[in-house]
């Protein structure tokens, strides 16, 4: 993708993310009605549920780019690879923070130690968190690339085990909306929880493509640096 | 406004505190590349200019 196309895609993306989150926030706080176990509580779902889903959307590009980059060893998958572990990343540490701010409205703790869903997505942040660390421990090259496409490759696995714990733990705080049958919520929160959840998309998709834009003048400066040195 | 109303404004506010914390490390991190880049287009007039 060139780079006025990118920064189009960017413009688009976060003119729409403002639009939408705008939308979503007034939707949630003043025109869905309120659900009938948890109250005005329960409006962080059309927060924390698209946040975190966002987040796996993050790593699973991520994974998807690390992929490429083995299969057709072109460079640029790297950084791309990496910017969307980053933000993924970004969005975790947001569904990590509306999530504990849920727990303690609803469940009246911070955190719960006994929930698998909790405890796998903060093993599949922390996972995520180290990738950095490996990133930045080996020298920029084709190997960094490899390891750092293999590690975010292996992570991938973590989702869908995150994602199905709660349906195979059969778990007693932490609910389940979406089953088999269908999102378990009206057709006025279902629409506010989508609009939410392109919100959320929209706002990681605009954040992804200004940082690789970022990220990528930053490379092109330090080879020039060298060129002219 | 009750505790429940505190704590859900609270969490969207936390989202809009993060993404304005990005927002601000990346205008960093755009000053300090339109300043390397300025650094670098006196390196080549400087490299080109006539001894």
């Amino acid at each position: 993708m060139s780079t006025s196309l990118r920064n189009n895609g960017a413009a688009a993306f976060a003119a729409a993310a403002a639009l939408l989150l705008v939308a979503g926030t007034a939707l949630a706080f003043y025109w869905v009605p309120e659900d009938a176990d948890q109250g005005f509580s329960q409006k962080i779902f059309y927060l924390h549920v698209p946040v975190a889903l966002t987040a796996y959307a993050c790593f699973v590009w991520g994974a998807w780019k690390a992929l490429r980059l083995l299969w057709t060893r072109e460079a640029r998958y790297d950084l791309e690879s990496y910017t969307a572990v980053h933000m993924g990343v970004i969005f975790g540490v947001l569904t990590l923070l509306t999530g504990s701010i849920w727990a303690k409205i609803s469940w009246g703790i911070w955190w719960s130690w006994g929930e698998r869903q909790l405890v796998l997505f903060l093993i599949l942040f922390l996972f995520y968190s180290a990738y950095f660390m490996l990133r930045y421990s080996v020298e920029p090259g084709p190997r960094r690339a490899n390891i750092s496409a293999v590690y975010a490759l292996f992570g991938v696995v973590l989702i869908p085990v995150s994602f199905l714990a709660i349906r195979l733990a059969g778990t007693l705080l932490h609910p389940t909306v979406f089953t088999r049958e269908g999102p378990q919520m009206s057709a006025s929160m279902f629409f506010v929880f989508c609009v939410c959840l392109a919100a959320t998309l929209a706002l990681a998709g605009a954040l992804y493509l200004n940082e690789l834009t970022g990220k990528r003048l930053d490379q092109a400066l330090r080879d020039l640096r060298e060129a002219v040195a | 406004m009750t505790t429940e109303e505190k704590y859900v404004t609270g969490a969207y506010l936390v989202v809009l505190a993060v993404v304005l914390l990005y927002v601000v490390l990346y205008s960093l991190k755009l000053s300090r590349l339109a300043r390397e880049v300025s650094e670098l287009s006196e390196l080549v007039r400087t490299k080109r200019a006539p001894q």
